[in-house]
Parts: C-alpha cells; structure tokens; sequence
C-alpha cells in the first residue's frame, strides 16, 4: 500500500489520496481491488484490478468433455450455481440440436426460479450489510436456508448443486418437491414483508440509496449492464420474456421497472423480482407434466461442428456461454459471457463524485460475484 | 487437475506444438477428421454417435436475407461471407472495416448492445484467430455475430469508442489472446498479473503451463500445482 | 518516622477513598463492559432469529472471559511506519478519560465512586471528550489510510455532537440550577417529576448525539467496518486494540449515567414522592429473585453438570441480591440502608436501559452517510438545541415571575422546540432535494481514461 501510494503520488496531483479498497476488505464481496483516487472523502475516479480469483476456467473447458465441465460452472456465481448450470445445458442441447423434455423444463424453472430468490437474498443481506444494517442479513440467510435445504433434498448438493444434465436432469424430483417449494413460497411472501419494513421506508436507508450509482438506460446499454441493474434504469427488458427458454413462455409474470436507475430503484426491482420468481414457483408447481426428464442424448457427446451462442437471464444479467465444436467429445472453445464482469465496468461511471461511503453502497448494488468476474 | 491424462490439447495435436505435444498422450481419441475451421468446410460427423433422430446434416447454411444484403450493399467486399448455424446468423467480415461495420451495425441496425466480445484460436489457419462480436437488438429482439479473421501479427480497431462494454472484454481477449486493440485507451491485462508471460486461452498454451518465474517470484512457490 | 512515609500515611489518610474507588474502577469496569458485550451479543442474536455465545459456560455466560484471555495472550502487532510512542499512548488515553470520568459519577446516593465536587457534571462530561485525543492520535499514528480517515470523521463528528449535547444539557442544567451530581438529583426529586418529563426535546437530542458521540451505530462511521475496515482502530490488535474497546464501552456507561442523572431521574425510583406507590420499592428484590428463580429452573436443562453447578451458583448469586435488597424493607434497624441500595439497583437499570436503547438503534436501522451525519448535526440538532435552551429558560421565567403552571409553561416551550423542529426538518428536506437535483455527480472530464477501468 506504502509502495503504491508513493507510486502514484508522482502520478495523480499532490491533493489526491489513493485508497486501497481491498483485496482484503469486509465490503469488496470477495477479493476485488479498487483503488480510489480520492479528494478527502469524495471519489475523482476508480480503478479495479481483479483476476485474484481466475482460475482459467475457459481453458478447462477446452479440456474436458461437455458433461465433465458441467460442474465448473456452478463455480463461477457460486450463489446461483443453478442459473449457471441451466445456461450451460441448454446452450450444449442447442449445439446438439436436442432439447429436455418437458417435465424436465419445468422442474429446471422452478429450480432456477428457486435460485434467483438465494441469489437476491444473498445480494440484499449483504447489501443492507454494507450500509450498516446487521439484521437483514439473518433473515436473508434464514430464507435461503430453506431454499438450500429443497436443493439438497433434491440433488444433495446445497451450494454447487450440478442440478441439471445435459439433455434433461438426473435426478425426478423427490415426493414432497411440490409441497416444499410451496410451503417456501406461501411462507415467504410474509418474510419478504418483514425485508420491507426495516429496509424499504426507512429513511436512512432511502437517503444512502437514493441518487447514489445512478445510470441512465442509454449508458446502461453502452456499457452491457443488464439484469436488475438495466431494468432499474427502466428498461422493461428481461431475457425470460424477450427469447423465452426453458419453460418460461408458460408462466405469468410482471417484468419489474425502475425509474432513476439509482441504487434505490435497483433495490426495488430486485425485491419486486423475488416476489415475481415465487410467484412463477406457485404456478409452475401446480403443473408438472408428466413424462420423461432426460431427452435423448447419447453417453458420449458428439455435437456436430459448429458454434452456439446462447443467453440466459442469471439472477444477475445476462448469462451467456458461447460454445465451438469441432466435432470431437470436448469443446474447441467455450466462452462465458459473465453479467458481473460486464456490470462490474459501470463501478467507474457510478462511483464517481460520490462518496467513499458510497461506493461500498454501490459495489453492493451491482451484485457482483467475485467468481464469476474472474472465472 | 492433472489427474486425467487424456485429452489433446488441439484437435491437431499430431501437429508438432511447442508446448501441446509435450502433456499430451499418444492415446488420442479417433476423432481428430473433424475440420478445425467449420465456416469453410463444414463437415457433418459420419458416424451415428450423435443421438438427434436425424443424423446432423450440414449445420452451416449461407445467409442470404435482408439483414445481409444491406450489409453487402453498404460494405461490397468486406463482408467476406454471411451464414446461419443452428439458426444463428453470423456475418465474416474483413478487420480492416471493423469499425465502420461496428458502427453501422450500432447506428443503422440498431444492434445497440455489444453482448460479449471474444476470440478463437485457430492455430492452424492462415488467420489464425476469429474475434466474435455478439450483437443484441434491443428495437428488433435479434442477435448477430460478427466474426473477424485476425492474422497472429494483426491488430484491431478497438470497439470501445463505439461501445464502452468493449473496454474490459478487448482487455480480456488481450490477455487471453494476445491480440491487441488499437485505439483502445488502456490496453493492458485484465485478469493475469501484468508481468505475465504468455497468453493462455491460445492453443498452444498447455493448460498446465504457467509463468513458472513469475509464480516462483511472486507468490514464492516453485510451481502452482 | 521518616518525614516521606509520613507525607504517603496523611496522604493516603485524606484520600483513601479516592483511591480505593479507582482501584474498583479499574478492577470492575472491565469486567461490566465484558458482560455488556456479551449482552449485546445476545441480544442481537435474539433480534437475528439466533442463538448467539453458547460455547463458553452455559448460554455463553463465560464467553468475555475467554475474550479478555484471547486478546491478552494475542501477537502485539505494532505497524513497520507507525510511530511508536504515540501508537502505544493513544488507547491509554482513551480509556484513561473514559475511566477517569467515571470518577465523579453517582451510582446511586450511597455510591459516588468519588467525591461530589461542585462542577460534577461538567468534569464527566469534559474529561469523557478527550478520549478524543487517543482516536485520533491513534489513527495518525498508525500510519494507514483507513485510520487517518476513522480518525478524521471521528473529530468531526464528535466536535459536532459534543455541541449539541452540551446545549442538551443545559437545558437539563436549568432545571435544576446546579452542576453537583447529587443536588441534580435531589432537585428532581424535589420538582417531583424526571426532567426528561420537562424537557423533552432535550432528553431525544442527548440520546441521539450521545449516540454519535460513542460511535454507535447508526454514527458508527469513524469504524464503519464496510468502510473503512475499523477506521481509526484498524492497525491495532490484541491488548491495545482492547482497551479502545474498553474505553467505547465505558464511554457508553458515562453516558447513560449523564443521561440517567439529568433527565430520568437518577437513582429515584419512579414516583419516589407518591406514597401508594411504595410498593415500588419491593420490586428491585422481587426482580433478581425472578431471575434468579429461573436460573433455577434452567438449571436442570443444562447438558452438562459443571453448567449445571454454573446455573446454580448464578441462581444463588441473585437470591443473595434479592436478599441484600429485600432485608432492609423487612428489618425495621436496618431502614436507612434502603435510599443506598435501591437507589444503586434503580440507577443500575436505568442506565441498563439507555444502554439496551444503543443496541437496539444497532441492530435496527443502516448507517448514515458522513455527509448526512454533518448535516443532521449542524442544520438540525444544534438549532433545535439552541431554540430548547432558550424555550426551557423562557418557560422558567414565566413560571417563576409570572406564575404559571410549570406543565402549561413547559407544554407551550415544548410545543414551541417541536414546531421548530419540523421546520427545520422541511428545510433540510428542501436542500437535500435542490442539493440532488442542481448537483448530479461531477463527470471528470477524464483526458485519459487511464481509471475508467
């Protein structure tokens, strides 16, 4: 830190202080690095430096059969290994020209559906973490609990799940699948409540949110960031909708839309999208078709030449795995399309000008997964 | 990570590579006929090892719908060839006309989001890597890719003028690919240390390769594994 | 005799108690502000749908204990490019101040730790706010940005606060016309009535700024962990880090015992003049035997013996209490230990109560921003605070030289702070909303983009 300051004191002017946020700090949400150019305590600029965590995983890919690289994705967002492993799947299927069965579809929603509730739940306790709330992290990680306990009953696995296969999923969903994720849900529509009466009127809170880390639509697009980050700038714009997958385009729900794109309205739209994910659980519950859950898909994965591009709608933005084949057992190049990496760009745009309370406000707000941005 | 001794690094792993060859067995799977570049020569698999109910026909198909012949009537020569695989269409273009295409695509075609921007590796080609802009329309629910032949020695315009999503992802193809970008304001690695030998998502680069005198100065350990 | 032995013998003569009272500070406020802790550990465990301590003891009773041990025995860590002398003084004189302004508080009419000198209140308060000095000479000492900045918001913020509870204060201080600990509690007993009754207003601005002024949550900013790591104590550790600790939880005390002496009334009991509420004074024995009674009745559930035996000799512990305190209502001889110990137990609570508020507040709400700390703090709290002293000083005058009511006078004052208080708040509302519009982030006109990252 003493090295880097002096370093830069030749570089930046002499009123300028750098500060070292991280790798080894309570609120960088794993080990990113941003250094801040600071003027006493408001922000002139950021830089991050991240890679702490890269573990090649693209390059493992090339190494692996597709269905040996199927669980190295569940450790990129590690708090939504589901979402991560649904993309994947389906994006393999397309190279192979197959598709799940519809049972398989179904229970791949609810799942993924289920995952996206942790996943929030994860980002608003440590986010109300970050500001200084200490409760609403318990009762984030008491939810989630329940959330982990039906993946565990169901693949045994409670953070990388490896829930689905290539094809369809491995396992049927146990007795009392429908009656845990219902009893979840009837339940959490009473906890999401007790989220909103500590946070959602409160006015400290309203005060460290509102107008901090704001980004209008237009610089949302130019900079990638999607998911709740774009949608809070009122895009009414959300992958499930737009090229409905999996069994999306069955279910009823509301795309939720924000309005000053600040860190507020972000907050909003990701509460308001838990309430519509268990609403999606509810409907998708009541009707399981029967029927199959593994499509026609060979031992050894042979997918023709050629290439794939396929996206979809992680709890954090677009999930995208861009897939090559060359016609052998292992794919000649997989690449990941990570939501946070791209999100974690607009830190700069938002952070500047603010304060250093603030970027620990909006580091927050963008979700970030310090395993995925890195790989 | 070392524990399965399979897998070639390449599919031309017969080729002599300076670092593939050495980790990889001589008990390659037979299926090395498969063509390393699919754009040109897209040859279906023979054997009956994929499960579809049809055996795959030819996945590629050449394009030739409104999209691309705006394309080719703006830009004549540069777009080298337009195909559809699996339903996705994709357009080869010239590098030399990469940020005019860019930008038509942004301003004409409103392909507004540049979703992701990477690189293949095809050692074996005469040029050798491929970058992949993925394009996403918002107005028309679409996307498109833009693949550019890049020779090992050539650089690209940068995107990142036209999209700034681009500043972090032409970073990442930097350090991964070692094509750089010019014009781009901070060209640097993203992810490996800055003293970083070597760019490991190319296909010569073992996968058990590493900057041994980096990790022995840095981190203090003789080797990574 | 030599002439120097003589000089320690009348000195010590003179002093002993002095002296006596500070080897019990010394000996005892580590060991409450221990069990604080592990209050406060339970408690928020309790609001977080968990358990909390539970290893060390039953329930984890011994766990401060254990904590104490730990941090004694941990690795000194003094930084490369620290300076030394003041890093090693800097936590001592935050604790001195905390300790040393102990000194002149009342624990009840029996228990002043030291002597009743007439500028009382003023000492606590004036001594507490040097433990300013070691924050900050802390934070620049250990040579770290996240201390400098801790140590830097922390001045602000304390010289900020430090203002409005002293008008706070005043306001209490006119009421009772002194600054003797003891007659300030002797005039409330007079008046019949706690002064937070009177006044409001200035009892919710102690709270608040006595808030910031400890660094507790939600102005916890000078050691925002998601911040600044620990702010000005992030280089320290094991003992030295320990008595910062120390000296925030004595900090605490203080002021709970400044806010239970002026605003609620000391060691009184509730209603210490209405004689149909005597049957108060019972209550101090039946509470511990309460408790005490249900250690008992935990006792049994406990899964090993030696917690079991731990349960017991709590349980005895308490009886004992109950019967210390109960033994002077019953013996006729012994009446006059009465106003001593139950004074003690009432002061006790109080503060235990003021403390339980800190907690709460904790665990409940965020943290504000730095800006927004300065800003309720000059553009609110110390105007209110100005307009209560001089509404509390009107309303004496006119119940003095007027003769009205004293409830109607302070009624219309208090009416008056409020009305004054909304404004204020509107006002603050109305620049925030221009401040936000009028200023959107300043956009760097970044010549290289070299951060843009």
């Amino acid at each position: 830190m003493q090295d880097d300051a002096a370093q830069n004191q030749t570089l930046l002017g002499a009123d300028e202080l750098v500060l070292n946020m991280g790798p080894q700090h309570p609120s960088t949400h794993g080990v990113l690095r941003v250094k801040l150019k600071l003027d006493g305590e408001r922000v002139r600029g950021t830089e991050c430096v991240i890679g702490y965590l890269h573990r090649g995983v693209e390059k493992i890919a090339e190494n692996r059969s597709y269905q040996q690289f199927a669980p190295y994705v569940d450790r990129m967002d590690y708090v939504a290994a589901v979402s991560n492993g649904l993309g994947y799947c389906e994006a393999v299927e397309k190279l192979l020209n197959v598709e799940a069965p519809p049972r398989a579809k179904v229970i791949r929603t609810i799942m993924t559906e289920l995952q996206r509730i942790a996943s929030h739940l994860i980002w608003l306790g440590t986010h109300a973490l970050d500001i200084g709330a200490l409760t609403p992290l318990f009762y984030c990680l008491r939810e989630r609990e329940e959330i982990l306990k039906i993946f565990e009953k169901y693949c045994g696995a409670r953070l990388t799940t490896h829930a689905f296969r290539i094809g369809g999923l491995q396992y049927e969903a146990y007795d009392s699948f429908e009656k845990d994720v219902e009893r979840f849900c009837k339940d959490f529509e009473r906890r999401i409540q007790e989220y909103v009466d500590l946070l959602t009127g409160n006015s400290i809170w309203i005060g460290r949110t509102r107008n901090v880390g704001v980004l209008s639509a237009e610089e949302c697009i130019a900079l990638g960031a999607s998911g709740p980050v774009l949608r809070a700038s009122g895009v009414k714009w959300d992958l499930r909708k737009a090229q409905p997958y999996a069994a999306y385009d069955q279910y009823k729900f509301e795309i939720p839309v924000g309005t000053n794109g600040d860190t507020y309205d972000r907050y909003m739209v990701r509460m308001e999208e838990m309430r519509q994910s268990r609403l999606i659980c509810l409907q998708a519950i009541e009707n399981i078709p029967a029927g199959p859950i593994m499509g026609k898909v060979g031992k050894v994965l042979k997918p023709p030449a050629g290439e794939i591009y396929h996206s979809i709608e992680a709890p954090k933005g677009i999930l995208g795995y861009y897939i090559v084949s060359d016609g052998t057992t292992q794919p000649y190049r997989v690449r990941i399309r990570p939501p946070s990496f791209i999100n974690l760009q607009a830190l700069d745009k938002m952070a500047r000008g603010h304060l250093v309370a603030d970027v620990v406000a909006i580091i927050g707000t963008l979700d970030i997964v310090l395993g995925e941005v890195d790989r | 990570m070392a524990d399965e001794p399979k897998a070639p690094q390449s599919p031309e792993s017969p080729k002599p590579d300076s670092a593939g060859a050495k980790s990889a067995p001589p008990t390659a799977p037979a299926s090395a006929e498969a063509a390393p570049f699919p754009a040109a020569k897209p040859a279906a698999p023979a054997r009956p090892a994929p499960p579809p109910p049809k055996p795959p026909v030819v996945m590629q198909i050449p394009l030739d719908n409104d999209l691309t012949k705006r394309y080719r009537e703006q830009f004549g020569a540069a777009i080298l060839d337009a195909i559809e695989d699996r339903k996705q269409p994709y357009l080869v273009i010239a590098a030399t006309q990469l940020a005019e295409i860019a930008r038509y695509s942004r301003d004409v075609e409103k392909f507004d989001l540049l979703e992701d921007y990477t690189a293949v590796d095809w050692p074996r080609r005469e040029k050798r890597f491929d970058l992949i802009a993925i394009l996403y329309s918002f107005p028309h629910n679409m996307r498109l890719r833009l693949k550019i032949p890049l020779a090992a020695d050539e650089t690209a315009a940068s995107l990142v003028e036209i999209w700034p999503t681009a500043n972090w992802l032409e970073r990442e193809i930097f350090d991964m690919f070692g094509i750089s970008f010019n014009g781009h304001p901070d060209m640097k690695r993203i992810l490996l240390p800055e003293e970083w030998q070597g760019h490991p998502l190319r296909k010569d680069y073992d996968i058990l390769q590493q900057d041994t005198a980096w990790v022995r100065e840095n981190l203090g350990i003789a080797s990574g594994q | 005799m030599s002439p120097t032995l003589q000089a320690v013998l009348a000195f010590v003569q003179t002093w002993w108690v002095e002296l006596v009272s500070g080897v019990v500070i010394v000996a005892v406020v580590p060991l409450v502000a221990g069990y604080i802790v592990l209050m406060e550990r339970k408690l928020m465990a309790d609001m977080q749908a968990r358990l909390g301590p539970m290893r060390v003891g039953p329930h984890g009773l011994l766990q401060p204990i254990a904590d104490a041990v730990k941090l004694l025995i941990k690795e000194d860590i003094i930084p490369d490019n620290a300076d030394k002398v003041v890093f090693w003084i800097a936590p001592v004189v935050s604790m001195t101040a905390a300790l040393t302004s102990m000194g002149a508080i009342a624990f009840g009419p029996a228990f002043q730790v030291a002597r009743d000198i007439n500028v009382g209140l003023l000492f606590v308060i004036g001594v507490s706010s040097l433990g300013i000095f070691g924050i900050v000479l802390g934070g620049w000492a250990s040579n770290s940005h996240y201390s400098i900045m801790g140590a830097l918001r922390s001045t602000a913020q304390l010289v900020s606060y430090e203002t409005a509870a002293g008008l706070a204060l005043v306001s209490g201080l006119l009421l009772a016309g002194t600054l003797k600990i003891r007659a300030i509690v002797d005039a409330q007993q007079h008046f019949g009535v706690w002064f937070v009754f009177l006044a409001p207003v200035a009892f919710f601005i102690y709270v608040v700024a006595s808030i910031a002024e400890t660094n507790r949550a939600p102005f916890d900013l000078p050691e925002a962990e998601s911040e600044l790591v620990a702010g000005y104590m992030t280089e320290y550790s094991g003992f030295r880090w320990a008595l910062y600790f120390l000296g925030e939880y004595a900090n605490m005390i203080v002021v709970g015992a400044v806010a239970t002496t002026l605003f609620l009334g000391g060691w009184l009991r509730p209603f210490p003049n209405v004689r149909w509420m005597n049957w108060l004074d019972a209550l101090p024995a039946l509470f511990t035997a309460a408790v005490g009674a249900y250690c008992v009745y935990r006792a049994g559930k406990q899964p090993v013996r030696v917690q079991t035996w731990f349960m017991w000799g709590v349980a005895l512990a308490c009886f004992v209490v109950a019967l210390i305190l109960a033994v002077p209502l019953l013996v006729a001889p012994l009446k006059f230990l009465v106003p001593g110990l139950h004074g003690a137990f009432w002061f006790l609570l109080k503060i235990s109560a003021y403390i339980y508020l800190f907690m709460w507040l904790r665990f409940t709400l965020p943290r504000y921003r730095f800006d927004q700390l300065m800003h309720l703090g000059w553009y609110i709290l110390i105007p209110l605070a100005i307009v209560n002293v001089l509404a509390v000083g009107v309303a004496m005058i006119l119940e003095m030289e007027y003769g009205w009511n004293r409830w109607l006078a302070m009624l219309l004052t208090t009416v008056i702070t409020l009305a004054t208080a909304l404004f204020l708040l509107r006002l603050n509302d109305k620049r925030a909303a221009a401040a936000s519009s009028a200023a959107p982030p300043p956009e760097e006109p970044s010549t290289e983009d070299s951060y843009a990252g």
